[in-house]
């Protein structure tokens, strides 16, 4: 076992516990947390990759930027075990059913399409930044702009969302 | 073998070198601010006083350390430690000084040469709130929480208008790498051949150094934009509930965050190590030398210039720190970055 596959498992593990804390953390502030750790899991393997510029843009975007809007809200919200839905018993039996089934049937489905392209064969250096700019300012330039359009759409609308309406009184 | 002895010495005399500063800026500041209100400041503990952060940090390191109760214990401990990491990592890609030549191989002065570095402080950078937000909520303290909701959403607001200034410099230099954009200004500047080694990116972006220099001062929480800290609304800030060196950790890590920003914007808008009449000097030692002491004495420079404008100065509200963030340094920064665009494009 070479050291790259040691990397590779030790942050494969990392990513995975990490993920599944994310789920069992009985405080949404600790998932938050755990999320953010995933996230830098994630970062790992991509500059295992030689995929330098998407780990860093990883951990500033969704790191540096969404994961400290979540932690914001979740702060703000004070969520607790008290304000928490209870489900009964029933419930979460059928939910684990449900949840299993759906996950059996990706399985089975997904399986036969598993046949991934031997890595080598693909330029190591495709995640630099300058081979990774030509593609998408190239190659990709109307998904990249349409992405964008996308971006900006999303931005309008919660900006209209969060604005105050005129005729409400104001408050403060 | 050599490399990993190499990189070792660079790394611990770095780390060094990024503490002494920080305890002397604590120093610096006290006697600056002194300096500014016509009185004498520390003068006790050694000459000039200048055993004082000696002083202090025995003082911080006795301490009575207090853990309140309904606190988030784990968080609550590593909230100040993240502060302190995010703090320290950001040197890690400055180019301190150029190449030499000793013991018959070429000796870098900086640690790694990533060719993303700018990206990397960038990170760092968007992290170090990470600290606060935790230590603040961890406290389980309302005064704290709301501090660290604010230290929060004011370093990503003003993280927007210095991600599209440093998107300005990438644009001109081409380059993501510290190393290469420090060496693009090593030229003449205009052309003209007299002015060689002063062609600092300040000379054609000076907008967008006034607007970097904003965002570096909010970054760091420093005032005028220090509302996470503001006593008179709340009572210490997000680390209101700690103390002893806890509490000293998260003070220390303003400080060298306010030398790696120093350090930042020395490097990519006044040259780096870069100084003008560079090339006249044939000694290769000496020249590595004069170019870092060139660069400290600019970081030194921009560190009084943090403090002359903190006690210059008052404390903004906080909704003139989110107009000023959103609706006057993002679009300058775009109009800027499309002018820059323009420029580029035409010539």
């Amino acid at each position: 076992m070479g050291a790259e596959q040691i990397i590779f498992f030790f942050l494969a593990a990392f990513t995975v516990v990490m993920a599944s804390l994310v789920v069992f953390s009985k405080n949404p502030v600790h998932s938050v947390l755990f999320l953010i750790l995933t996230m830098f899991g994630i970062a790992g393997h991509y500059l295992s990759l030689n995929a330098q510029f998407l780990a860093v843009v990883h951990i500033i975007v969704y790191a540096g930027a969404i994961m400290v809007l979540f932690l914001f809200v979740i702060m703000l919200l004070n969520l607790n075990k008290e304000s928490e839905p209870r489900k009964t018993l029933w419930w979460q039996l059928g939910a684990v059913i449900g949840g299993g089934s759906l996950m059996l049937t990706l399985i089975a489905s997904f399986q036969s399409t598993i046949k991934l392209p031997i890595a080598h064969e693909i330029d190591s250096n495709i995640g630099l930044v300058k081979p990774l700019g030509k593609v998408l300012f190239t190659e990709y330039v109307v998904p990249f702009e349409i992405s964008s359009v996308l971006f900006l759409a999303a931005l309008v609308g919660a900006v209209l969302i969060g604005q105050r309406k005129q005729e409400e009184p104001n408050h403060s | 073998m050599d490399f990993i002895i190499e990189k070792s010495v660079l790394i611990v005399s770095v780390f060094g070198i990024t503490l002494v500063m920080a305890m002397y800026s604590t120093w610096l500041e006290r006697k600056f601010a002194a300096f500014l209100q016509d009185r004498l400041g520390p003068n006790r503990a050694g000459i000039f006083g200048l055993l004082q952060p000696f002083a202090d940090a025995g003082k911080m390191f006795f301490k009575e350390e207090f853990i309140p109760n309904h606190s988030e214990k784990f968080l609550f401990i590593a909230g100040p430690g993240i502060a302190m990491f995010t703090a320290c990592m950001t040197s890690a890609v400055i180019p301190w000084g150029p190449d030499f030549e000793a013991f018959g191989r070429t000796i870098s002065l900086q640690i790694s040469d990533i060719n993303i570095g700018i990206l990397y402080i960038m990170g760092f950078l968007s992290l170090g709130v990470y600290g606060i937000m935790i230590g603040g909520w961890a406290s389980n303290n309302k005064y704290s929480l709301f501090s660290a909701i604010r230290a929060s959403s004011q370093m990503i607001s003003y993280e927007l208008a210095m991600g599209i200034i440093i998107i300005t410099i990438v644009m001109m230099t081409g380059s993501l790498s510290l190393r290469n954009i420090v060496q693009e200004q090593s030229g003449a500047l205009y052309n003209i051949t007299a002015l060689k080694g002063l062609n600092w990116n300040i000379f054609y972006q000076p907008l967008a150094f006034i607007i970097f220099m904003t965002c570096a001062l909010a970054e760091c929480n420093r005032a005028p934009f220090d509302l996470a800290e503001c006593e008179t609304e709340l009572i210490g800030g997000y680390h209101t509930e700690y103390s002893s060196m806890k509490l000293g950790f998260y003070l220390f890590a303003e400080y060298i965050n306010m030398f790696i920003s120093s350090t930042v914007i020395a490097t990519i808008f006044f040259g780096g190590y870069n100084f003008p009449g560079m090339q006249l000097i044939e000694n290769s030692a000496l020249l590595t030398v004069m170019c870092v002491a060139v660069l400290f004495l600019k970081i030194i420079f921009f560190i009084m210039l943090f403090m002359w404008i903190r006690w210059t100065l008052p404390r903004f509200r906080y909704d003139q720190l989110m107009h000023l963030g959103w609706k006057s340094l993002i679009p300058l920064a775009i109009i800027n970055m499309l002018i820059t665009g323009a420029v580029i494009l035409a010539t």
